[in-house]
C-alpha cells in the first residue's frame, strides 16, 4: 500500500507542477486551451492527493505498523476517533493533510471563480499550485509518511504502535487542527486573487468581493482554531490557564491579526478607493505570517512546549518564505501607480481615521508578539546570548493595546465618513459614556479597584450599550413602517445588511470575550498536600479529600481523587481530578475536576503523590468569569455567519470622490 | 493643522508609547538560556534576574515533597540539583529521561530554584535539538529508513 501512496503523492507532485506552468504559459501565449488544461490538473491533482490521504488513513485503521508513521502515532487499541486524529498527529501525515486542504481549496477557488474571474483565473491558478508544489515537494522527497521500518534489508513491522501522545486523546483536539488548518491553508486564496489582480491591473474591485467573502471564512476558521487551542489548554493541561503566549501559540494569532486589520481596511478601499496598497500589503503579511508560522511550529526554531520534532525541513522553509517575500515586495513595488488612492483624510474624527488606528493597533500588536516571539532568535544573532521573554513580557504590551482597540470598536462604528459632528459625537456617545462610568464607579465602590479590570468592564459597557442603541435604533424605524413586534424588526434590520450588523454581533463577542479575559485579574489558587479527611479552603469554598480510587481500561490505567466540595458550608458536589498512565506510550497526563458556573470556575487538580507519605497533592483554583470566553467564542461564530449571508438588498456602494469644496461663509463674505 | 499631521502625530504617541512598554517588558522579563556546564561555571549567576537551565532529567531523582518537587537534570556528565517552586502543575511530559527546560535562579546552596518547568518527551522519533534521534524502545527503525 504503501507504494501506491508514494505513487499518487509523486503524481500529485507532477500535477501540481504542470498546472502552475501551463496556467502560466497559456496566459501568456493566450492559449485557452493550456489555460483550460491546467485548471483540470487542478481537479486531478486533488483526486491523486485525495487518494493518498485515504491510503495513509486506511494504513492507520488497519494497523499497518510497517510504516513508521503509523507505529509512532498509532496503537492497535487507540480508540476510532482518535485513529483518524493520528493522521495529524505528527510531522508527515499532518503535511499530508495541510495539502489536501490546500488541494480542496484551490479546486474550488479555481472551479467557482473560474468564470467570474475568467481573465486573472490563470494567475490565480498558478500562485495557488506553486504554494501546492512546495509542499508537495516536501511530502515527496523529504519527509514521506510513507515511510517503512526497516532492519537491515528487511521490512520490519513493530508489534504495536506508541499511541497518540495521550495529551491529544480528546474531543477537542481531534478538531483544533483541523479548524486551524481551515484557516492557515485558507489565507492562499485570497492572497492568490490579490495577487492576481496585481498582476493582471484589475480595474475596479470585483476581486475584492471574492476575496474579502474568502478572508471572512478562513478568519472564522482560524479564530475557532485558536480558541479551540486555548480552551483545550485549560480543560486538559491542568495549568488552569488557557493562553501562555507560546511560540506556537503566537504564530496561530500572527495571521488571525493581520487578518482582522484587512477586513476593516478593505472597507475603505471598498467605499472610498483608499488604502489599496496597504490592503495588499496586508493579504500577503497574512499569507507569509501563515507560513511563518508552520515553519515555526514545525522546525523547532524557538523552543516551544508545542513544536514538532527538529526536521530537515527547515532550509527548505527558509528559501520559500524568502523567495516569496521577495516576488511579493517586487510585485506591489512595480505597480504602485496602479495603486494611487482616490480620496485623502479629510479629519482625524472620522470612520476613514478610526479604521486607520484600528490597522496601526492591531499591527502594532502583531509586530510585539512577533517580536517577543522570534526575540530568543534575534539575540542569538546579534549578542551570542539566548534571551527570551515570556508571558508577563506579552501581557504588558497587549494589555493595554487590547483596551484601544475595545475603545474603538465602540466609537468607530459611530463615526462619519469624512468628518463627524461635534453634535454627532454628542449624541452618539454622550449617554454611553456617562452610563459606562456610572457603572464603573459602582465597580469600584463594589471593591474592584484593579486598574486594567475596571478600565476593561468599563469600556466593555460602553461598546455594549452603544451596538445594542444601534440595534434599537434601526429597529424601531422598521417597526413602526411595517407594524411588526421588536424582535422581529431586529432580524428583518439585520437581514438588510447582514455586513453591519453581523458585524456588531461580532464585536459583541469581543466584548463578552473580554469581560472573560478580565476575570484572570482575580483569579485565586492554592495546594496542600492532603490526607484522607483533611479540608483546604479557598475564598468561599472549602474542599474535603475523602477518598481515593483506582481503574483501569484497554487505553490506561488512573487514579482519582474524590474530593467534597462545600461553599459557606454548603455541600456542592463532588469533583474527582484523576491522574491518568496510558499503556502504548507509558505517559502520564492529569484530567482536572471542573465546576463551570457562569460567574466562575472551580478548578482542581491531582498533581501526584508526595514521593515520601504518598499522600496526594491537591491544586484548586478559583476562575472568575471564565465561561465568558467560550459564550463569547459561539456569538463570534454566530455574528460571523450572519455577516456571511448575503443582504437582503443588493448594496452597491456608491464611490464617492472630492470633485470640489464649498467655500466657508466667512471665506466667501471676506472681501 | 492637517488631518494627515494629527493623525500622524496621534499614530506615533501610540507607537511610541508602545515601543517603551516592548523595551521595558523585554528588560523586566527578558531570560537568559544556558546549558548546566555554562550556569556552574558563571562566575555571578545570581546577578541575571532570570535563567533558564535545559538538561535531561535524571532516572528516579524526581522527589515530591509537599508541595515543591525536588529532582536532578543531566547535561553529557554535569549534574543540577532543582526544586521547583511554582504553582502550576509540572508538565506532563514530565517524567525520567524527559527534556526539561527550568527558569529560575541558581540558589547559593547550589540548588536551581524553579518557578517555571518545561518538558518535552525525547521519544525515538523526537530529537532533542542539535542532537540526533535517540531511541528509547526496544524496536529500532534502521539507519535506512526505506521511501518505496
Amino acid at each position: 500500500m504503501e507504494n501506491l501512496g508514494y505513487l499518487t503523492v509523486l503524481l500529485g507532485f507532477c500535477l501540481a507542477v504542470y498546472a502552475a506552468v501551463a496556467a502560466l504559459v497559456g496566459k501568456w501565449k493566450e492559449n485557452a486551451f493550456l489555460e483550460l488544461s491546467a485548471q483540470r490538473a487542478v481537479a486531478a491533482m486533488w483526486v491523486m492527493v485525495t487518494a493518498a490521504s485515504g491510503i495513509l488513513l486506511y494504513s492507520i485503521f488497519t494497523d499497518d505498523f510497517r510504516l513508521s508513521y503509523v507505529a509512532s502515532r498509532s496503537n492497535a487499541d487507540l480508540p476510532a476517533l482518535y485513529k483518524f486524529a493520528a493522521f495529524w498527529g505528527g510531522q508527515e501525515g499532518s503535511l499530508l493533510f495541510w495539502s489536501w486542504i490546500l488541494a480542496t481549496y484551490s479546486f474550488i477557488a479555481v472551479y467557482t471563480g473560474r468564470r467570474i474571474h475568467r481573465d486573472m483565473i490563470s494567475y490565480v491558478v498558478a500562485i495557488m499550485m506553486s504554494v501546492q508544489t512546495f509542499f508537495l515537494l516536501l511530502i515527496t522527497f523529504v519527509v514521506s509518511p510513507f515511510q517503512v521500518l526497516m532492519s537491515g534489508p528487511q521490512i520490519t513491522p513493530m508489534a504495536d504502535g506508541n499511541g497518540l501522545n495521550p495529551l491529544l486523546q480528546h474531543p477537542i483536539m481531534a478538531i483544533h487542527p483541523p479548524m486551524l488548518y481551515l484557516g492557515y491553508v485558507g489565507f492562499a486564496v485570497p492572497f492568490a486573487f490579490a495577487m492576481a489582480s496585481l498582476i493582471t491591473r484589475q480595474p475596479g474591485d470585483r476581486w475584492i468581493h471574492t476575496t474579502r467573502i474568502w478572508t471572512m471564512v478562513t478568519w472564522l476558521f482560524q479564530g475557532c482554531g485558536v480558541l479551540l487551542g486555548a480552551r483545550w489548554s485549560y480543560d486538559v493541561l491542568g495549568w488552569g490557564g488557557y493562553w501562555a503566549w507560546d511560540p506556537v501559540e503566537n504564530a496561530s494569532l500572527l495571521p488571525w491579526i493581520t487578518a482582522t486589520a484587512f477586513l476593516h481596511s478593505v472597507m475603505m478601499q471598498e467605499k472610498k478607493g483608499m488604502m489599496k496598497v496597504w490592503n495588499v500589503v496586508l493579504i500577503s503579511a497574512t499569507f507569509l505570517l501563515c507560513i511563518f508560522g508552520t515553519m515555526l511550529t514545525r522546525t523547532g526554531m524557538v523552543s516551544s512546549v508545542h513544536a514538532f520534532a527538529q526536521s530537515p525541513i527547515g532550509p527548505y522553509f527558509n528559501v520559500y518564505i524568502t523567495l516569496t517575500t521577495a516576488l511579493t515586495v517586487f510585485l506591489i513595488l512595480s505597480r504602485l501607480d496602479f495603486l494611487k488612492s482616490e480620496n485623502e483624510l479629510d479629519s482625524v474624527i472620522s470612520r476613514e481615521s478610526s479604521f486607520l488606528f484600528n490597522n496601526v493597533i492591531l499591527l502594532a500588536s502583531c509586530f510585539a508578539v512577533l517580536w517577543g516571539t522570534m526575540f530568543p532568535v534575534i539575540s542569538e544573532a546579534i549578542t551570542n546570548e539566548k534571551i527570551s521573554v515570556g508571558a508577563p513580557f506579552f501581557n504588558r504590551v497587549n494589555i493595554p493595546i487590547a483596551l484601544v482597540l475595545l475603545f474603538l470598536t465602540g466609537v468607530g462604528p459611530l463615526f462619519a465618513w469624512r468628518r463627524t459632528s461635534v453634535d454627532s459625537l454628542r449624541r452618539n456617545f454622550q449617554w454611553p459614556a456617562i452610563v459606562s462610568i456610572v457603572f464603573g464607579g459602582i465597580l469600584f465602590a463594589m471593591g474592584i479597584t484593579h486598574f486594567y479590570a475596571l478600565m476593561c468592564f468599563i469600556l466593555c459597557a460602553f461598546v455594549a450599550i452603544t451596538i445594542i442603541v444601534e440595534f434599537f435604533r434601526g429597529a424601531r424605524v422598521i417597526q413602526q413602517k411595517n407594524e411588526m413586534w421588536l424582535g422581529r424588526a431586529m432580524v428583518e434590520l439585520t437581514h438588510r445588511n447582514t455586513r453591519r450588523y453581523g458585524g456588531y454581533l461580532v464585536h459583541m463577542a469581543i466584548v463578552i470575550m473580554f469581560i472573560g479575559f478580565a476575570g484572570t485579574a482575580f483569579n485565586q489558587e492554592t495546594q496542600a498536600e492532603m490526607g484522607i479527611g483533611d479540608k483546604l479552603p479557598l475564598g468561599r469554598y472549602e474542599f474535603v479529600l475523602t477518598n481515593l480510587t483506582e481503574d483501569s481500561n484497554a487505553n490506561y490505567n488512573s487514579g482519582a481523587a474524590v474530593i467534597d466540595l462545600y461553599r459557606d458550608g454548603e455541600f456542592l458536589q463532588k469533583l474527582e481530578p484523576e491522574r491518568r498512565l496510558y499503556h502504548a506510550s507509558g505517559q502520564g497526563t492529569g484530567v482536572p475536576a471542573i465546576r463551570a458556573r457562569l460567574r466562575e470556575d472551580v478548578y482542581v487538580v491531582f498533581a501526584g503523590l508526595a514521593t515520601e507519605a504518598q499522600k496526594p497533592v491537591i491544586q484548586v483554583y478559583i476562575k472568575p468569569l471564565v465561561n465568558w470566553i467560550w459564550i463569547g467564542a459561539w456569538v463570534m461564530v454566530f455574528g460571523t455567519l450572519v455577516a456571511l449571508i448575503p443582504s437582503k438588498i443588493k448594496r452597491i456602494a456608491p464611490r464617492t470622490r472630492v470633485v470640489a469644496t464649498a467655500k466657508k461663509r466667512h471665506e466667501v463674505f471676506a472681501k | 493643522m492637517n488631518p494627515r499631521l494629527k493623525f500622524g502625530l496621534v499614530t506615533v504617541i501610540i507607537v511610541g508609547v508602545l515601543g517603551w512598554l516592548t523595551v521595558d517588558g523585554i528588560d523586566s522579563d527578558a531570560t537568559y538560556y544556558v546549558t548546566v556546564e555554562e550556569l556552574q561555571a558563571m562566575e555571578n549567576p545570581n546577578d541575571v534576574r532570570r535563567l533558564r537551565v535545559g538538561g535531561d532529567v535524571k532516572e528516579n531523582s524526581i522527589a515530591r515533597k509537599g508541595t515543591s518537587v525536588e529532582f536532578t537534570i543531566t547535561q553529557d556528565e554535569t549534574e543540577l540539583n532543582v526544586v521547583y517552586v511554582g504553582r502550576d502543575p509540572l508538565p506532563d511530559t514530565f517524567r525520567n529521561g524527559a527534556q526539561a527546560l527550568c527558569t529560575g535562579r541558581l540558589r547559593d546552596d547550589q540548588v536551581f530554584e524553579a518557578r517555571q518547568i518545561q518538558a518535552k518527551c525525547a521519544s525515538k522519533y523526537e530529537a532533542k535539538p542539535g542532537e540526533g534521534v535517540s531511541p528509547v524502545y526496544d524496536a529500532k527503525p534502521a539507519e535506512n529508513k526505506a521511501s518505496l
